[in-house]
């Protein structure tokens, strides 16, 4: 076999090493068992998606062209791994308190939620990291191209083109797959990590491996390695002042900075304790990584032909020598290194893309946005999916474009430079106050403009857009705005130039537009939040929400976060106020809990924006206002007080009006009871007496009379029966006297018998089922559950006014709950009457349907007996009643208990 | 701005969770102070050799890893900071 068709058998091993990896990964993640993934090692390793397939070829190539100073690159990181006290534990802190999704995310939340600055991040991230994927995948297509050369069997095998449509179309697939499982970014992706942390090991072997083989095998041991650098090209340590200290800065502000390290070590943080590892580990792999970089650099440039490509040094000494085995080693090191980051760069950028670019877009042309129906969370988890896609392409077309050029070669230090912008925008929001949106936009601006001016756009040489004129003498024929030599600062290095002119332009801007601007107060808040983030990590901006609606909230959010999502944290809200349902009062802890939440799922802007079109405009809580205000701190301090004193009144005072609403309405319930059973009782009792009056003082009926006379007493007495057995089944119920007789059975047959029972048949109601949703075996008193389902049908035949009415069964499985919905297509039940159709004798307005109104009182009994529940599920489109009870009865409770418990311990 | 301030001497346990935070602050600019230092040096014909300072630099590296091992071990991120250090400064 040809060492290239080996290459490529092994390729697509490791490839499918890489899904098995993070395909098992997310299985464990999602049975529970993330021990070892939340290891603070995986986390480390996750961290080093920084050595790209730039670092893993390009460093060699850097230091043959430049000596030691590639190492700046690597201790940058290190300064800011070792200083993680200062800015890393800060950055980690505010990324969970405030569930920030990317660094877009970050900077719009800390200036108040504005989505403009979001929108200008993205931009400006997309912009920088393009040409970065173009890069990788240039580095792939060349390295295979390598392999080639060295083939004769290899016939124009290596079209580069293709070779990087195929990669790129393969990565596409794997981000899309384990970066889109989950729509909130912060439950991570722990497939992905798992792979990345398999290829930070990877790269490293192969690294060591080549420098190994290369100080040892070729050079002749430490001493030999020595002696060929003194007498290399590189021998001297030439580095300029500003270069060695300028580009230190740089890596240190792009570690911090770049959108994909943001994601891995902010966003996928699990644990800030985990940076305590990180602190050293970090730095040692990045020693690791440079090791051997020096002399493998050195000993190509003395063994390599005149001409040879150094960046490729790392692949093609051990094909010169022969050793194919290591160079394919090296081959899959180059590989992950630059699989690793074009996946963790368009998970970060997508998930900036459809959270501040597309979803914005599509809610405004949606119409009224919140409102609307339709399911956001398919929109986002699409819209993330195809700027995966699309953020992959431009990186595609870009290498397209550019021809795989040495262009490429210089992108990275530029890409540092472009993501290096954000810097002044984030340290001045985690550590200063005052910062402002305005300034935080003005240096933004300023940065960016100067670093397209001086060092993007310069970098595809003399072009239409900028012409050979303009570098010679500027723009305008202006002396002073020369592309290299800004405000005649001649002589410098470029990069070196364009940092020094974007950074202080951007910084200056940024101090000058806080200074000269007032913010918002929700900037303010969001200022107070970020920079004391170790004083409160508690509430962030504030809602007053007396004027919210929940259920238009729960309508809202169950599109957003999936209908189970939602009604389990709208339950779980309810439940911690003490309010029975699924309709928590809307308190501004609340409304911060749901911010939060949503923006995990569609961005803090996009979330705030959501929120108060429902809640009706931003609030700013009672003690965060306190914290920004100063002078008058004290008199505000008192009527805030105040305020939230009686704010808290009036909710008190409303729960209260609704319990005495509730009381008066039980009463007058139990009155009108009391009269309808009067009658009922006395109906029946006065044709019986009269009837037995009638064949007791008559002496001459015939018999059919008599049998007439007869059976209208029977009769009569069958009603009188029914009704006192009610009555008593529920006055058993309610002791607790029932026996609860046991069987195993399949839901769908107690509903077939629940459907006949209730004479469906015979009228104009349609039973909507799903079958096979119904395949559930249950362990409980069937013949009651029956009796529950036969009231909840005759129900929606009796009440459903739909045309022509439509009940909808729906069951569904969660964990050990088997959970029945039944949704009719009426007008629903009136809000003020959800709190009391359970209650005896209740009966919705006085219709003229029969019946004592006793139906859903005994059906909530009987589910309390069974271990479960029924209950009103508000926001649906008609009447909704959601039944819930064990699969297995009270012994499996005991049993998932017992597991439980040995699973702790 | 709170009104409320802590207590002016610390139990030795925090007091040297202190000292250990100051550390871990010192640690980073030290370290960039060193990084620089190989720019002052000067070989037999103006600029040093490479060798030595690859050797000065992979040794400060490893130290550095060291220190920073050292500090971390010892260094809780999620204990409060009561210092004045992350006041606002407003």
């Amino acid at each position: 076999m040809s060492t290239l068709n080996l290459l490529v058998l092994v390729c697509m091993c490791y490839v499918a090493l890489l899904f098995a990896v993070a395909f098992g990964a997310d299985r464990a993640a999602a049975r529970g068992r993330v021990g070892w993934l939340r290891a603070p090692l995986v986390y480390t390793l996750s961290l080093s998606i920084y050595c790209t397939a730039w670092t893993f070829y390009g460093a060699v190539g850097f230091a043959a062209r430049s000596g030691l100073e590639f190492v700046t690159i690597y201790l940058g990181p290190t300064l800011v791994m070792i200083g993680w006290w200062w800015t890393l534990r800060r950055l980690v802190r505010v990324g969970r308190s405030q569930r920030i999704t990317s660094i877009a995310d970050l900077i719009s939340s800390r200036y108040g939620k504005s989505n403009l600055l979001a929108v200008f991040v993205t931009v400006l991230a997309v912009i920088g990291t393009t040409p970065y994927i173009a890069l990788q995948l240039q580095s792939v297509t060349l390295s295979f191209a390598a392999f080639a050369e060295t083939d004769p069997e290899a016939i124009n095998l290596s079209d580069m083109q293709s070779t990087a449509l195929w990669v790129a179309m393969g990565l596409t697939v794997f981000t899309v797959l384990f970066g889109t499982r989950n729509l909130d970014a912060n439950e991570r992706h722990h497939g992905v990590v798992m792979a990345i942390a398999l290829e930070a090991v990877v790269k490293l072997c192969a690294l060591l491996a080549v420098g190994i083989f290369v100080v040892w095998g070729l050079a002749g041991g430490i001493g030999g390695t020595l002696d060929r650098i003194e007498a290399s090209e590189i021998s001297q340590f030439d580095v300029s002042g500003s270069r060695w200290v300028g580009l230190t800065l740089l890596s240190a502000a792009a570690v911090i900075c770049l959108p994909r390290m943001f994601q891995v070590m902010v966003v996928e943080n699990e644990d800030e304790e985990h940076l305590r590892t990180a602190a050293w580990a970090f730095p040692a792999y990045l020693m690791l990584m440079s090791l051997f970089v020096i002399p493998i650099a050195a000993v190509g440039l003395d063994l390599m032909p005149e001409g040879a490509n150094p960046d490729l040094y790392v692949l093609t000494l051990p094909l010169m020598e022969g050793r194919d085995g290591l160079a394919i080693l090296s081959f899959l090191g180059g590989f992950s290194s630059a699989t690793s980051m074009v996946i963790v760069a368009s998970i970060a950028l997508s998930t900036m893309v459809s959270n501040h670019v597309v979803m914005p877009l599509w809610l405004r042309f949606s119409g009224n946005a919140a409102m609307m129906s339709g399911d956001v969370r398919k929109v986002a988890i699409m819209a993330r999916r195809l700027s995966i896609a699309g953020v992959v392409f431009l990186g595609y077309l870009y290498f397209h474009l550019s021809g795989g050029g040495t262009a490429l070669a210089a992108i990275g230090l530029i890409a540092f430079v472009g993501v290096a912008q954000f810097l002044p925008a984030l340290m001045g929001g985690l550590f200063w106050r005052g910062a402002t949106r305005t300034g935080a936009l003005a240096g933004l601006s300023a940065g960016a403009l100067v670093w397209l001016y001086c060092l993007f756009l310069p970098s595809f040489g003399p072009s239409d857009m900028l012409p050979q004129a303009v570098f010679d003498h500027g723009l305008g024929g202006i002396a002073w705005l020369r592309p290299y030599a800004l405000f005649g600062a001649v002589g410098l290095d470029p990069v070196i130039h364009a940092l020094m002119w974007s950074m202080l332009l951007n910084t200056g801007g940024f101090i000058l537009g806080s200074l000269l601007s007032f913010p918002q107060p929700l900037e303010r808040l969001q200022g107070a939040q970020f920079v004391n983030v170790f004083d409160h990590s508690g509430t962030p901006g504030g809602w007053t929400g007396n004027m919210a609606q929940s259920e238009d909230l729960l309508v809202m959010s169950q599109r957003i976060m999936g209908a189970r999502e939602a009604q389990a944290l709208f339950a779980g809200a309810a439940g911690r106020q003490g309010v029975a349902g699924y309709l928590p009062e809307p308190s501004p802890d609340f409304l911060q809990e749901l911010e939060r939440v949503l923006s995990g799922s569609v961005g803090a802007a996009t979330a705030h924006a959501m929120i108060s079109q429902i809640v009706g405009g931003a609030a700013v809580s009672v003690e965060d206002l306190m914290a920004v205000a100063d002078e008058t701190a004290q008199i505000m301090e008192y009527s805030t007080q105040l305020e939230a004193k009686s704010q808290e009144l009036a909710r008190t005072a409303r729960q209260l009006r609704q319990a005495n609403e509730k009381l008066t309405q039980l009463s007058v319930q139990k009155d009108s009871f009391l009269s309808q059973i009067s009658h009922e009782l006395r109906t029946p009792m006065t044709s019986i007496r009269a009837f037995s009056e009638i064949l007791r003082d008559t002496g001459d009926l015939t018999p059919e009379e008599q049998e007439k006379y007869a059976s209208i007493i029977h009769d009569e007495t069958v009603r009188l029966t029914r009704l006192l057995d009610d009555l008593l089944d529920l006055s058993v119920l309610e002791n607790g006297q029932v026996e609860i007789n046991s069987q195993t059975g399949l839901l769908s047959d107690v509903l077939d018998r629940a459907e006949r029972a209730a004479g469906v048949k015979d009228t104009a109601l349609q039973v909507d089922r799903d079958r096979a949703s119904e395949q559930i075996t249950l362990t409980s008193d069937l013949d009651r559950l029956a009796q529950v389902f036969i009231n909840l049908i005759a129900n929606a035949r009796k009440y459903c006014d739909g045309t022509p009415p439509v009940l909808t069964i729906r069951a569904s499985l969660r964990e050990a709950q088997v959970v029945i919905d039944f949704t009719d297509n009426g007008s629903g039940i009136p809000a003020e009457k959800q709190a009391v159709i359970f209650e005896k004798f209740s009966r919705i307005g006085q219709t003229t349907v029969d019946g004592a109104g006793l139906g859903l009182a005994i059906c909530r009994e009987i589910m309390e007996r069974l271990g479960g529940s029924v209950s009103y599920l508000p926001g649906q489109t008609g009447a909704a009643f959601r039944v819930s009870l064990p699969r297995t009865g009270q012994s499996a409770a005991v049993g998932s208990e017992h597991e439980a418990a040995q699973a702790r311990g | 701005m709170s009104t409320e301030r802590g207590p002016v001497f610390l139990a030795r346990r925090s007091y040297r969770h202190r000292r250990l935070a100051d550390a871990a602050r010192l640690l980073p600019i030290a370290a960039g102070v060193l990084m620089a230092v190989p720019l002052l040096w000067q070989g037999p014909d103006g600029d040093p050799g490479t060798a030595p300072v690859m050797i000065y630099i992979f040794v400060l590296w490893a130290v550095l890893v060291g220190l920073s091992a050292l500090v971390s071990r010892h260094l809780r991120a999620r204990e409060p900071e009561t210092g004045d250090h992350d006041r606002g400064d407003v």
